[in-house]
């Protein structure tokens, strides 16, 4: 989940981070009143859960508090990439010498945490990493091992700052590792940092995410930042179609059938195991193919829920044909998973034949699926054809319909 | 309606207490349930049947689990 920025550096005031004097304002009169308590010329920044703010015009400058409230109601009027303002911060405008970047993530491949830091922030780090790469430090750390700022430090020196600045940098950074790790963060980010004139840091702007599953364990943080419960902070509202599926998955404890996300393709997909979602969507994606939702299924789901995943895919206008794909399970049965879909596919008024693309769940009890496919004349595979070639499969199948 | 499994139950099953009950312990997805004195299957579980045996361990062969795709 994402925090606004004025969360964030809530977060990062509490880790000692240096910040720039800001209040939050939810309206144009608690903007001029947060004027006159910064204090000097302020910067207004738009509150939303999106970058491009600058380029929508959702970040303003005033100098005084007439100008910020004239200001702010310009900005509560844009939406950025279509969300919509919940206030803006108010903050006192610094002179900045230099700016800088840092981040601690998950590196995915190295299956560890890494800090990327760059002596030229406030611009987009893909674009420093790709043409300035001398400019860019990737540090990677152990999230078992105790906390050490000595890798903050290594990853601050790695871009040639030495003397007076390796200091305070070092602080930020190994403030930001370690809010990173004890919040269950898989990004936070300042972006930039700015040095001032006479020499100090602040943190002029910050990203975190935190892990969606973490939110029981931070409800401390959370509760105390103002964010209620019921506040998802998903990039959109859940659509009628997701929430049926959400339902579908509550209905019944026995596995996971039902997290789906609605795309408007025509391939419905019933797709899952051990990280094979994402790699079956985006095989998808790859042969060409539109998917219409993205799910994940997995834990041996009962037959009923598949079914009843089955037919709400099917129900989704525009639906041609479903692929139902997983990588080789282990602790779900593929032939539970045949009984489900063949099933799901039959109550919804369909030929199992026409209209699953393809079925591959190699696995546990695959030949007693397979025993259930051949008798519905379903084309499936064994785990000898690739995810990629299985969804490339099922995509050539829908060119014909 | 049950697609793909279907559980018979000898007549002889009926006189044995201990052993319907069983049969209704032993099963893990609730096909077995006790109706009137009778021990009868549910047909919305039917095809949650997990193959597992526990019901003919308990029964012999006084029961048999049919796989209706095998047919
Ligand atoms: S085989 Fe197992 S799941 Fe199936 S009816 Fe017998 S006890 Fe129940």
């Amino acid at each position: 989940m994402r925090l606004y920025e004025f969360e964030a550096k809530e977060v990062l005031r509490r880790a000692r981070v240096p910040l720039p004097k800001s209040v939050m304002a939810r309206t144009p009169e608690e903007a001029e009143t947060a004027a006159s308590e910064v204090g000097g010329p302020v910067v207004l920044k738009s509150q939303v859960l999106s970058g491009g703010r600058m380029k929508a015009g959702a970040i303003k400058f005033a100098e005084d508090g007439a100008g910020a409230r004239a200001a702010t109601a310009e900005i509560l009027g844009i939406t950025v990439n279509g969300q919509q303002s919940v206030g803006v911060l108010v903050e006192e405008r610094r002179d900045v010498a230099q700016e800088y970047y840092a981040a601690v993530t998950w590196d995915g491949r190295a299956k560890r945490p890494v800090i990327i830091f760059s002596d030229m922030g406030g611009i987009d780090i893909e674009e420093v990493a790709e043409q300035h790469p001398e400019h860019l430090s990737r540090t990677h750390f152990s999230n078992l091992a105790p906390l050490s700022d000595y890798q903050a430090k290594v990853a601050v020196s790695r871009v040639g700052v030495t003397g007076n600045d390796l200091g305070p940098l070092t602080r930020i950074v190994a403030a930001l590792v370690k809010v990173f790790v004890e919040r269950d963060m898989t990004l936070a980010e300042i972006n930039p940092i700015g040095k001032l004139a006479d020499g100090t840091f602040v943190a002029l702007d910050s990203h975190m995410d935190m892990e969606q599953e973490a939110r029981g364990t931070h409800a401390d943080l959370l509760r105390s930042l103002g964010i209620p419960d019921e506040d998802t902070r998903m990039a959109r509202p859940p659509t009628e179609f997701e929430i049926a599926g959400a339902k579908v998955n509550d209905a019944d404890t026995r596995g996971v059938a039902g997290n789906i996300t609605e795309f408007d393709g025509n391939l419905g997909l019933i797709i899952g195991a051990g990280g094979g979602s994402l790699t079956l969507f985006d095989a998808v994606r790859a042969a060409g193919g539109n998917p219409a939702n993205y799910c994940e299924i997995g834990g041996n789901p009962s037959v009923a829920k598949a079914a009843a995943l089955t037919k709400l895919v099917l129900s989704k206008p525009g639906v041609d044909k479903i692929a139902v794909m997983m990588n080789v399970v282990s602790n779900t049965r593929a032939d539970m998973m045949a009984r489900g879909i063949v099933k799901g596919v039959i109550e919804a008024g369909y030929d199992p034949a026409e209209k699953i693309a393809i079925f591959r769940i190699p696995g546990s009890w695959e030949e007693e699926g397979f025993a259930i496919l051949r008798k519905y004349g379903v084309e499936f595979v064994d785990r000898s054809v690739s995810m990629h070639e299985a969804a490339a499969r099922a995509v050539a199948k829908m060119a014909g319909t | 309606m049950a697609m793909f499994i279907r559980v018979d139950i000898d007549e002889s099953v009926q006189a044995d207490e201990a052993l319907k009950k069983s049969l209704v312990e032993v099963c893990p997805v609730d096909i077995f349930a006790l109706d009137g004195g009778r021990v009868v299957t549910l047909d919305a579980n039917l095809d949650e049947c997990t193959l597992c045996d526990l019901c003919i361990q308990a029964a012999g062969d006084r029961v048999q689990v049919v796989k209706l795709y095998r047919e």
